[in-house]
Parts: structure tokens; C-alpha cells; sequence
């Protein structure tokens, strides 16, 4: 059998990650309906062979919870990630091109990170009603500064590349100038960052909904789930918050993973390692 | 000298419109909630039993029946002559609210910043000098695993084994039910405190360890080591002369960036905990509405985050050399 | 005279990925030989991206981590392992680098100069290495960014002799210098080599390292295409086309240029490296494997059909 180099392992591996992932969205999707089934013959069952995450005080069982949580959680972490992703790109874009929109940006990014994460998604879920919406504005809304910021400097190295500077002097039209020669440079860091963004995305989600201001309690999504295990913690009931939140952590260990795997095959300075 | 007052100057004039901008966010942001604080607090069936003059009045209190642009006017007047308001649902003037939470959690905050900073700038460092090795690899691995481990769930984690399972601590509440709160003494505090401040000091550690580590691995690639390592220098001796000297910059401003990061987390670790400090404020004036105690309170905690900064940009004038020594002789 | 550093069949080469997945070895150096004998000046010319740098690093043993080097390395009759190197490195063998890049941007000259001894004796010799280079002692005091680029130039010197080593490495040190101060600069290695040590000058110039040098090495793609004496040049007894040819490059010799371009390392054509660019090229020379190293009239050159006579 011959060895694998480097580089074909972490495609390897990113494909496995990416189906891994893929499984559990669509398992927990299927699940919705059994993990709101309450079954009052076998309530408070601790875990077993037979139903390996237990059951709580309804006798729901926890591992449908669970995949049904994370499969929510990152359906609305894709979503929110994606949308934050294009506001930054868009923004950065913009600013690292216009000297005016440059400055707004800069007071804005200032703005955002000067209020702690949490409470900007807490007024911003607030602002729209929480539940869903709520969420999803929140942790859109929200996420963009870091990647804004990215972008932009990239963007504003670009400009500074003579390829760019020689386009320019040709006259070449300044939306071609974008088009051709800026965006497929910013892509692989693009593209990165937006799956860096996605367990993020998770996390923010998850703490939200935990708060009460996100998804609400009929919901079966990670953060209801284990703000209602708090009631049952000091009873002994540890199955109730331990999996799940373990669970909801494997997935955003996953999304990390595969951020850095695409980052690996991406990214100039690691190509050679 | 001159210069330096300049720079402070027009940094604290900065602060204070980015502070008006967070007010104003904040304000704009409650007020668009479809969220009536009516409803939430008195019950949509007590509001149908009620005449109109009672609503009238509840309105009133609520404040919901003023225009906008004169509701924040009116707030703004009242914020500059030092009144943040009173508080709907504790019925106290948010100033105080605010100050005694914040003396609650203040504790439990610089506890946690001063621990995660020393923790993650040594952790980082040893990471960034013993790249590759498996030094390196646990304490990556660690990181990793902690940034993707939500905060309140970690709390929760340890609150299970801890106080449930073990019994070394109690389960809620800073103070103990039925006692008053001067009675409490100093010990039944700290022992309240500990496991919230360990659940933050934890969280805190994996940016900045990370931030080191890849500012030493850029450090220990650079010329200067490499000129350094021709001259026989061994690694100890570069990761102590060169390499501590060269991360401190970026480790001061990013451990004062993390500020924010340190607040947002003890929203959270405060409720699972149910630690009667800032945070868990800032949840129940959410939850009920209560928009001067969270406007309140995000201005405030703003202030704190954009002081932090403000900090960091003076320290570094005074531990860089380039602006030391660049503005000593303009 | 006993050579003090002996480098024999020396090559460097560095892991890259092709496109896609395919790891390949790119050779930057390939069969590099030559001896630096005590109080001699030895200059290996090679244009820029010619792994000159590598070179330096590979014989203090601070190669990147992707690259590797094989070949023999012997100092003072004794094999140069990485063990011994190690021992060497900064009391016998000192490296002069390139630029005020090498020098700890938040550390002041002084105690970079003294690597962390504080006693009066490091004291006392940090200043009298300043003032040996015409530094005074407030420089001690100064950063790196306080620095023009010629006093950064000597103060690297001025840490790297300060040990009084028996070899000197100095790698391209006078780039971005007008001539007096790039004069000035190889001056001092002069007479570093005046007062006994070896050096080993690493250069694009080859007219400035011609001022200096006792030895010549040509480096081209990679390889030595030959060895020579510096008097070799003006009195026109060179062997190899391509130095000829270099030397005509010149401006004060005609300023007549080569064509074409120097292959890159990840391109290397078989038989002769020059053979597109030569005007002397057979048809013998663009077919086979690589050219061997052989000894000419006192030197080495890597040429089937050396100038000044077929081969014996």
C-alpha cells in the first residue's frame, strides 16, 4: 500500500467531515417528530444499551433530542454564518474601495465590538421578536465585524499588488477590475473564514436559545434542551445536560476541523508543509 | 509629551461618541422590539381586565406611549447629568442596580481576566516554542476543544461534578436564601465565587493562548532569531530574551480586547450559577422588557469594554519603542 | 595552508507540493565543493534566488525545517556535525546577515551585541566593538529603527566579530549601501581576513566582491560553474564561458549582456545549465547528465570545453 502525503490526507479527511456532518443534519431532521414524543411509561430512564442518551421527565427520548438540537443548530448556523459572511464581504469590499464608506465601516466595526457579543445578539433577537427570526438576525447581524475587518485588508493589500496598480494604469473598467482580479484572490480566505464563522454561528445560537431570547421551548434545540435539564441537575439527572452538550460540542469540534482543512488546502503559506 | 496628551484626547473623544452610538443602537434596538412590556409584565388577561385609564397610566410607568426622538432625548438629558433612569422591574434607580451587580461581579471578573491572561500568555508561549512537539499539540488540542465548548454548558459541566456530585460547593445564589445580605461573610462569598470565576479564567485562556502561540512561532521564524540561533543562542535563552519580549505587545492589546469577550461570558456563567452580578441583570431586564436597566447596562459594560481599549493603546505608546521613542523627538 | 572549512559535494534541497497533491524535492544547490583557508577572503557569486543564503545557513546548521542537506562538511580536519556546530556557532563561526531585519526590533544594540551578559567586562568589549566600527557609545542605547542602513550594517558586524571568530560568514551584506559605504563595509572584512580569520563573503556583486576576494566561486543555477583567483579576471585567464561572460556583463568591461535567463530550480535542463546562453555550446553539451567538477590551471570549472585550451 503506498503512503498518503499530507495533502491527500486532509482532503481525505475533509470529505469524511463533511459527511459526518451531513448525516447528523439529515438524521436529526428525520427525528423531529420522535424527539417531541412523550412516552410517560418510561420516564427518567438513565442511559442504556436501549436508549443510549436516556429519557427525560416526559419520557422523551434524548438521543432524537439531541440529533433533532444539532440538526437545527446547525441548519441555523449554515444560515446565519452565510448571510454574516456575505454582509462582510460586501462591507469590507466597499470600504477598502471607498475612503468615505471606509470610516463608517471602521466606526461601525467599533461599535459592534464594543458591546459584548452576547448582549448585541440578546437586543438584536430582542428587536425582532426573539424565536427564530429573532436568532437568526442576531447572530447574522452580529458576526460580521471580524471577517469585515479580514476582508477589507486584504482587499487593501490587493490594491497595492503591481498586477493591480498595471491593470489600473491600462484602464482597466473598475467593475471588471473587481470581478477579474480582486474576488478570485479574496476567495480561498473567503471561504475559510466562512467556515470559521460557522461554529461561531453554533455557539452563539446555542448560548441565545440557552438564555431564553432565541428558539423557543417547544423547539427541541441544544439550548432549551440543556436550560431545561438545570431544573433536574441537582436530582442526579447528569444524562440530561452531559450528552447533549457534548454532542452540540463534537459538531462544533467537527466545524473547526473542517475550517482548518479547507484553510490547509487553501492557503499559500501552508500548501508546502 | 504633547503628543501623547493629543493621542488620549482624541481617543476619549472617539469613546464618547462610540458610546452615544452604542446608546442610541441599544434604544432604537428595544424599541423596535414587538415585545409589549405591557403584556410581558402584567399579562395579557390582567390588561383585558382593566380600564382604560389604569392602561393609561401603566403606560405611563412603561413609558410607552412618548414619541421615540423624545424618549431618547429624554434619556440622553437625564444619562448626562449622571440619571440612568429607574429600573421597571426592581423599581430602583439603575445607577444603583447596576453598581451593586457590577461590585457582585467585578470580582469574578478581574479574577477570571488576570488568571486567563497569565495562563494563556505562558501556555502560549510554551506552544509557540516547542512547536510540533506534543507540548504543543496537548495544549492546542485543549484550546481547540475549550473555544468549542459553549461557556454556560462548561458551567454546567462543572456544577454538575463539583457541587451536585462532589458537594464542595453550593448549587446557587451568592447569598443564601433567607439570610440577609450583610451576613453573609466573606469566606460564603468567595465560596460562591469560585466556581463561576474558574468556568470564566477556563473560557478566557484559548484566544489569547492561541494569538501567542502563532505570534511566537512567527517570532521564532523571523531574522532576528535566526541571527540570534547563528550566534549560539540556545532556545531557552531566545524564547527568554527575544521571543517574551516580542509577544507582549500583541498579548497586552488582545488581553485587553478580551474584556468584552470576559463580560459576555459571565452573562451566562451567572445564570447557571444564579450569581446575582451584572449579567444575570442583564437577562432578566431582557426577558421582562425592563428597557432602562438594559439600556443601562449596555452602555455601561460599552464604557468598560471601550476603557479597556483605551488602555491598551496608552500602554502600548509606553512599551513600544517606535512611539516612545518617535514621539520623544517630534 | 591547512584549510579551515572544508564543503564537499554539498547540496541543499527543499519538499514543495506541485499542483494538486504531488510532493516533489526541489534541489537549490547540487555538488557545491570549495575550502576557505585562514586569512583569505572566499566570494561565492550567484545572482539573486541562486540559494546563496541557504548556503550560509546550511553550514551553521539553522536550515528551515523543509529543507535538507547532504554532502560533507569538515572544520579544522574535523567532520562539522550538528552537535559540534552547535558548540561553534557565534564563538568560532559567525554569520554577518544581510540586514537590520536580523536584529531584535524591541531590543536595544547594547545588549544584543552582549547576548544577555551584563558585567563590566561585555560591557567593555561591546563598546570597544562599537567603536572599532565607528559606532559610538550611544549606540548602545538605540533601537534597530533608529539606525540608517549603513549603521546597521556595522553593528551587525560589530555582534557577530565581537566573540573574535575564526570564521566569518557574511552573507550579502552591502545591498541597499551607495559604493563608498558598500566599500567601506567589505573593507572590514579585509581585514578581519588581514588579522587571520577565514571569510566566506556571500554576494550578487561581483564587481564589488572582486575588491576583496582571494578566491572567486561562480554559482550558476545552482551549481559552481567554476573556481577561480580574483587576478583570474582582469588577466583574462578565466575558463568557464559563462563567468567570461559575466565579467563582459560588467559595465567597465563592455556592458555586454548575456540572453536569455538563468533556470529556474524547478527546471533544470540536462547536461550543461549555460548550454542555452552559451556561445561556445556543442552538441555534446545539451545531452547527458550533469557536467562534472574538474580541476583547471589552479581552479575548478564545470565545462566540457573550457576557454583557454581543450580539456587535458
Amino acid at each position: 500500500m503506498r503512503t498518503w502525503n499530507r495533502r491527500q490526507r486532509t482532503l481525505c479527511l475533509l470529505l469524511l467531515t463533511a459527511v459526518i456532518l451531513l448525516a447528523v443534519t439529515v438524521s436529526g431532521a428525520l427525528l423531529t417528530d420522535r424527539a417531541t414524543e412523550t412516552d410517560f411509561a418510561h420516564t427518567n430512564l438513565a442511559p442504556s444499551l436501549d436508549r443510549l442518551f436516556g429519557t427525560d421527565w416526559l419520557g422523551r427520548d434524548m438521543l432524537a433530542r439531541t440529533l433533532a438540537g444539532l440538526s437545527l443548530s446547525i441548519r441555523i448556523g449554515a444560515l446565519t454564518a452565510c448571510v454574516s459572511a456575505v454582509i462582510a464581504l460586501a462591507l469590507g469590499v466597499a470600504a477598502a474601495l471607498n475612503r468615505r464608506a471606509d470610516a463608517v465601516l471602521s466606526w461601525l466595526i467599533d461599535l459592534f465590538l464594543g458591546i459584548p457579543h452576547i448582549l448585541l445578539v440578546m437586543l438584536i433577537s430582542l428587536a425582532c421578536g426573539r424565536g427564530f427570526l429573532g436568532v437568526v438576525a442576531g447572530v447574522s447581524l452580529s458576526h460580521w465585524p471580524s471577517l469585515a475587518r479580514l476582508v477589507r485588508e486584504e482587499v487593501l493589500q490587493l490594491r497595492q499588488a503591481p498586477y493591480l496598480l498595471a491593470a489600473e494604469k491600462l484602464g482597466v473598467p473598475r467593475g471588471q477590475l473587481v470581478r477579474r482580479h480582486l474576488l478570485p484572490h479574496l476567495l480561498p480566505q473567503f471561504l475559510t473564514g466562512l467556515i470559521l464563522q460557522f461554529p461561531h454561528a453554533i455557539l452563539h445560537e446555542a448560548s441565545v436559545t440557552f438564555l431564553g431570547f432565541g428558539l423557543s421551548s417547544e423547539q427541541p434545540a441544544i439550548g432549551v434542551i440543556l436550560s431545561e435539564s438545570m431544573q433536574y441537575l441537582t436530582t442526579g439527572r447528569w444524562w440530561l445536560a452531559l450528552f447533549p452538550g457534548a454532542a452540540l460540542v463534537g459538531v462544533v469540534l467537527l466545524f473547526a476541523g473542517l475550517g482548518e482543512q479547507v484553510r490547509r488546502l487553501l492557503d499559500p503559506s501552508s500548501v508546502h508543509q | 509629551m504633547r503628543h501623547r496628551l493629543e493621542f488620549a484626547g482624541k481617543k476619549c473623544i472617539r469613546m464618547v461618541l462610540l458610546l452615544l452610538g452604542v446608546s442610541l443602537a441599544a434604544f432604537l434596538l428595544m424599541a423596535a422590539s414587538p415585545l409589549d412590556p405591557l403584556q410581558t409584565n402584567v399579562g395579557q388577561a390582567a390588561l383585558g381586565s382593566m380600564s382604560p385609564e389604569q392602561i393609561a397610566q401603566l403606560e405611563d410607568y412603561w413609558g410607552t406611549n412618548i414619541p421615540l426622538p423624545e424618549r431618547y432625548l429624554g434619556w440622553l438629558a437625564d444619562a448626562v447629568r449622571g440619571d440612568l433612569g429607574t429600573s421597571l422591574l426592581y423599581r430602583q434607580p439603575v445607577l444603583q442596580i447596576i453598581g451593586e451587580r457590577l461590585g457582585n461581579s467585578l470580582g469574578l471578573l478581574l479574577f477570571a481576566w488576570v488568571l486567563s491572561g497569565v495562563l494563556g500568555l505562558a501556555l502560549g508561549v510554551a506552544a509557540g516554542a516547542l512547536r510540533g512537539r506534543w507540548p504543543d499539540r496537548l495544549i492546542r488540542g485543549w484550546c481547540l476543544l475549550i473555544s468549542s465548548t459553549p461557556t454556560f454548558w462548561l458551567a454546567l459541566l462543572l456544577l454538575m461534578v463539583f457541587s451536585v456530585w462532589l458537594g464542595w460547593f453550593p448549587i446557587g445564589l451568592s447569598v443564601p436564601i433567607g439570610a440577609a445580605a450583610d451576613s453573609v461573610t466573606f469566606l460564603e462569598r468567595l465560596q460562591h465565587a469560585v466556581l463561576p470565576a474558574l468556568t470564566l479564567s477556563i473560557t478566557g485562556v484559548s484566544s489569547i493562548a492561541l494569538h501567542t502561540r502563532e505570534k511566537m512561532v512567527d517570532v521564532l521564524e523571523s531574522d532576528y532569531v535566526l541571527f540570534a540561533r547563528a550566534r549560539g543562542e540556545k532556545l531557552p535563552a531566545i524564547v527568554l530574551r527575544h521571543g517574551l519580549r516580542n509577544v507582549a505587545l500583541p498579548a497586552i492589546t488582545l488581553q485587553f480586547a478580551s474584556v468584552s469577550e470576559i463580560i459576555g461570558g459571565s452573562v451566562l456563567v451567572e445564570q447557571v450559577f444564579s450569581y446575582p452580578g451584572l449579567g444575570q441583570a442583564a437577562v432578566n431586564a431582557g426577558l421582562g422588557s425592563d428597557l432602562p436597566l438594559l439600556l443601562g447596562i449596555t452602555v455601561i459594560t460599552a464604557a468598560i469594554v471601550f476603557a479597556g481599549n483605551l488602555a491598551a493603546d496608552l500602554l502600548y505608546g509606553v512599551v513600544d519603542p517606535k512611539i516612545r521613542r518617535g514621539a520623544a523627538r517630534r | 595552508m591547512e584549510p579551515l572549512l572544508q564543503v564537499e559535494h554539498l547540496s541543499i534541497s527543499f519538499t514543495q507540493y506541485d499542483r494538486g497533491t504531488r510532493r516533489r524535492s526541489l534541489p537549490v544547490i547540487r555538488d557545491l565543493s570549495f575550502a576557505i583557508r585562514p586569512g583569505q577572503v572566499t566570494a561565492v557569486v550567484g545572482s539573486s534566488g541562486s540559494g546563496k543564503s541557504l548556503l550560509a545557513h546550511g553550514i551553521l546548521g539553522i536550515l528551515p525545517y523543509n529543507a535538507s542537506l547532504e554532502g560533507t562538511i569538515t572544520y579544522g580536519g574535523e567532520p562539522l556535525t550538528r552537535r559540534r556546530v552547535e558548540g561553534l556557532r557565534g564563538r568560532e563561526i559567525a554569520l554577518v546577515p544581510q540586514g537590520v531585519t536580523y536584529l531584535d526590533p524591541l531590543m536595544e544594540i547594547g545588549p544584543q551585541i552582549r547576548r544577555g551578559w551584563r558585567d563590566d567586562r561585555a560591557r567593555a568589549e561591546s563598546r570597544a566593538v562599537l567603536a572599532r566600527y565607528g559606532l559610538g557609545a550611544e549606540v548602545e542605547g538605540m533601537y534597530p529603527f533608529e539606525l540608517s542602513g549603513g549603521m546597521a550594517r556595522r553593528a551587525l558586524i560589530a555582534a557577530a566579530v565581537v566573540e573574535r571568530p575564526k570564521l566569518i560568514i557574511a552573507d550579502e551584506p552591502t545591498p541597499g549601501l551607495d559604493a563608498r559605504a558598500a566599500g567601506r563595509i567589505l573593507g572590514h572584512f579585509r581585514e578581519l581576513a588581514e588579522e587571520g580569520a577565514g571569510v566566506l563573503l556571500i554576494t550578487h556583486d561581483l564587481e564589488l566582491a572582486l575588491t576583496i576576494a582571494h578566491r572567486v566561486l561562480v554559482l550558476y543555477a545552482g551549481e559552481t560553474i567554476e573556481e577561480a583567483d580574483a587576478a583570474d579576471f582582469a588577466a583574462g585567464t578565466l575558463r568557464h564561458p559563462c563567468t567570461r561572460a559575466l565579467w563582459n556583463a560588467l559595465p567597465q568591461n563592455g556592458f555586454v549582456p548575456i540572453p536569455g535567463t538563468q533556470p529556474y530550480p524547478g527546471e533544470i535542463p540536462a547536461g550543461c545549465q549555460f548550454a542555452p546562453r552559451c556561445a561556445r555550446c556543442r552538441e555534446a553539451c545539451r545531452s547527458g547528465g550533469p557536467v562534472p567538477d574538474t580541476a583547471l590551471r589552479g581552479g575548478r570549472v564545470r565545462c566540457y570545453f573550457p576557454e583557454g585550451g581543450e580539456r587535458p
